[in-house]
């Protein structure tokens, strides 16, 4: 049966297995639009922002962990896409984004709302596809979910045009996806295997640095269970958060430039370190050739261009990783029927002594103040009323470290936010589509007030599509991270970072159908979190912070490798770390504590 | 990152799906990365299907490792080989247009005999000749005619294959062809 291509999109993405799209319509995806309309078995969100419509499929995918769909308009819709689609590149979130494209006869011919969406969007997807023949729309839209959701996963792009969308055409679907030039590796090599498990066995002080891939593989349970097995401690990366839970003992938490003091120490004095799912982000590394300079490297990761890119790596194992993990937790296990020697006993004993040890001495800490709320303290007690069970969505800046910092985190895929590509404003649409995915479970936007402006218009789509995200903004009435490198790195000569108390955002969120709140004291947090949850409707709760609280520990990692680290943490930090640690750890109460080299070498950072 | 040994020239090889864009693909990832492409080749294989390109890279082991690695994560891309340090064979071709006054008219001719290139052109004032070698080979080339006045010169980049018996393609069926050397309009394959 011949139909429109329109139609076929819809009944194709129905047989892939989508319920949820997100979309703003436009000239060339009206074809869609009409075929939607009496369209059964499909939901459509309306945004007020395209970048919104990406990044609320990012945030479908991750807490779903199905393929996460939006559907634009050609032109500046495509390129306001843009940003979701690096965004979801550079974090691995599988999306499928659609676009509109002027009719085939006019590519090219500067029409009306047109771009090279797919010259634009070739560079920041996984892989893209301009659909001239309405023959190749199902094919094309299997390989696009096949692509997007298996291997190292990532956004894929189709483009649509006009005419192709207004045509008859047979529907083909094909029952499977066969590509010959893309295989991806799922298993690992068991040599490779094999030699990890003997390297781990045989540390004396081993440190699992793990990412966002553990929880793409859904590999959670494998980690917990070797970790325990090996008695080997555990840090998570920024987008790696929640794949181990943070009350364990064995858990160091994030790692890397704002990481725990203890975790970089873990890292920095491993004799074997194993990465996985991670991908060395200079964020976690700093100077390469100072990170954990004494340490055999593991990395395990489904992509091989992410092994030896930053770091040079002893044992490389492509594969995904719940299978590489369950593989090596079999080695392992035959490892272990041989007694480790009375040295690695020893060693490992006093291992887990000198964590114990940094991670009572050095724990994540500020200065509490009864007068003004502290943008910790938010965090913490989101933490703490909600028992860590609640989604959580940022934004970009310092809040976006304080949440990673101070939420303890339990389970996987119940963390947004926008690692690799430090996207402002992508908490609220983010949080949007995990809201959507989850109907009637809690989603927090833990957001600034620099942050959440860039996006504030979504509050319209929480209202009229009942999304009843609960939005907390750690007003700090500033571009609160820049202020603090301004601060810190630039003598204080602070520029462009006022955001001096407007818009009101409880009128705002009043002006949007939501509810809002406003808390200036401590001791009315708690009771207004408390409101805040109970409150069916989509609420911002706008807390007013301490404009001058840096986040801290602040680790440009390496950089200052060659100074002395003592130098510069005399105020507060006692013990000084051992000699030899490539770190400047900027602790709090250290102000006006570099010098001007150290500060330009800073500043490439 | 330390590496084993410094920047030198690799010859690869890649296979990749002929379809639009596949080009810009692969140009894009060399720019976005910043890594230089010294020549490009592009050509159908015996499968209509399937493209050859031959590209040529400076790099040291990291940089090339990581061009390999980021050809096969292009979703187009079938297979990617340096064929750099195994044995193989290389050849570039060049057409060159050079003055031919009658005074230089018998010793072009001889340097073309010498260097096994064809006359494929000829003017009362020029001579356009068409050479096939390795980089070398085509740069002495120029060199030899320079003094004459090169006109207009245009190469190719450089193709190359693996030398022996290796399958380094599937095996297509395809209609039979003449051997190369049955062709009179090649010439120069044999050093």
């Amino acid at each position: 049966m011949k139909m429109p291509g329109a139609r076929i999109v819809l009944e194709c993405l129905k047989r892939e297995g989508v319920d949820i799209i997100f979309g703003l319509p436009g000239g060339a995806v009206l074809p869609i639009y009409d075929a939607l309309y009496d369209f059964q078995g499909l939901r459509h969100i309306l945004v007020r922002q395209e970048a919104a419509a990406g990044h609320a499929a990012e945030g479908y995918a991750r807490t779903s962990g199905k393929v996460g769909v939006c559907l634009v308009t050609s032109g500046p819709a495509a390129t306001n896409l843009v940003t979701a689609l690096q965004d979801a590149y550079m974090d691995s979130m599988p999306i499928v984004a659609f676009t509109g494209q002027v009719p085939t006869h006019l590519i090219g011919n500067d029409a009306f709302q047109e771009a090279d969406n797919v010259g634009i969007t070739r560079p920041c997807t996984k892989h893209n596809f301009l659909v001239k023949d309405g023959k190749d729309l199902g094919p094309t839209i299997r390989e696009a979910f096949h692509i997007a959701s298996t291997g190292r996963p990532g956004p894929v792009h189709v483009d649509l045009p006009k005419d192709v969308l207004v045509k008859e055409w047979e529907l083909v679907w094909p029952e499977k996806v066969h590509l010959r030039s893309y295989n991806p590796t799922y298993d690992g090599h068991p040599g490779q295997v094999k030699r990890a498990a003997k390297l781990l066995v045989r540390a004396k002080k081993p440190v699992l640095y793990v990412g966002g891939g553990v929880i793409s593989a859904d590999a959670s349970a494998e980690l917990y269970e070797l970790a325990e097995l090996t008695q080997i401690p555990v840090t998570q990366t920024l987008m790696g958060l929640g794949s181990f839970p943070m009350a364990h003992p064995l858990s160091l938490d994030m790692l890397g430039m704002h990481g725990s003091y203890y975790a970089n120490m873990a890292v920095h004095h491993s004799d074997v370190l194993i990465a996985v799912g991670a991908r060395f982000d200079d964020r976690v590394t700093g100077r390469v050739d100072a990170f954990a300079p004494n340490a055999e490297i593991v990395h395990i990761d489904i992509d091989p261009s992410s092994i030896s890119k930053n770091i040079k790596v002893d044992v490389p194992i492509v594969g995904d990783c719940k299978r590489v993990l369950a593989k090596l937790l079999e080695a392992v296990r035959e490892e272990l029927r041989e007694e480790p020697s009375a040295a690695v006993r020893e060693g490992r004993r006093a291992w887990a002594e000198q964590l114990a040890q940094w991670k009572r001495d050095f724990p994540f800490r500020y200065e509490w103040s009864d007068e003004v709320v502290k943008p910790q303290y938010v965090v913490q007690e989101i933490s703490n009323v909600t028992g860590g069970e609640a989604f959580i969505v940022t934004g970009v800046g310092q809040h976006q470290m304080w949440a990673a910092q101070y939420y303890r985190f339990k389970h996987p895929r119940m963390w947004c936010t926008s690692g690799g590509l430090g996207t402002m404003g992508y908490g609220l649409p983010t949080a949007m589509g995990v809201q959507a995915a989850n109907p009637g479970k809690l989603v927090i936007n833990i957001d600034g007030d620099g942050s959440f402006a860039m996006n504030s218009q979504e509050l319209a789509t929480c209202f009229t599509e009942g999304l009843p995200v609960k939005t907390v903004i750690i007003n700090n009435s500033g571009h609160g991270m820049v202020r603090q490198w301004q601060r810190i790195i630039y003598k204080e000569r602070y520029c462009a970072i006022d955001l001096p108390g407007i818009p009101d955002w409880v009128k705002l969120a009043e002006a949007y159908g939501c509810v809002g709140l406003r808390v200036t004291k401590p001791s009315e947090l708690v009771p207004a979190i408390e409101k805040m949850i109970s409150t069916p409707a989509p609420v911002v709760l706008d807390v007013c912070v301490d404009k001058d609280e840096c986040v801290f520990p602040m680790v440009p990692a390496g950089v200052l490798g060659r100074c002395q680290p003592s130098t510069y943490n005399r105020v507060r930090l006692r013990p000084a770390p051992p000699s030899g640690l490539a770190w400047l750890v900027i602790w709090p109460g250290t102000r006006r504590s570099l010098s001007a080299s150290s500060r330009s070498s800073l500043a490439g950072f | 990152m330390q590496n084993g040994s410094g920047p030198r020239k690799h010859t690869i090889a890649v296979l990749v799906e002929n379809k639009f864009g596949v080009l810009s693909r692969v140009a894009g990832l060399f720019s976005a990365r910043g890594y230089n492409i010294e020549s490009l080749s592009v050509g159908e294989t015996l499968d209509p299907s399937v493209s050859r390109m031959t590209l040529v890279v400076t790099g040291d082991e990291f940089v090339i490792e990581q061009v390999t690695k980021q050809l096969h994560k292009l979703i187009d891309v079938i297979k990617v080989s340096d064929l750099t340090d195994d044995d193989h064979v290389e050849r570039e071709l060049m057409l060159i247009r050079v003055n031919a006054e009658p005074q230089h008219r018998e010793e072009i001719l001889r340097t073309a005999d010498i260097f096994r290139a064809k006359v494929v052109d000829v003017t009362p004032v020029s001579f356009t000749l068409e050479a096939t070698g390795d980089a070398g080979k085509l740069e002495a080339l120029v060199e030899l005619l320079r003094p004459m006045g090169v006109q207009e010169l245009v190469r190719t980049g450089k193709v190359a294959i693996a030398r022996g018996s290796k399958v380094r393609v599937r095996k297509v069926d395809a209609p039979k062809k003449a051997r190369v050397s049955d062709d009179p309009k090649v010439v120069g394959f044999a050093d």
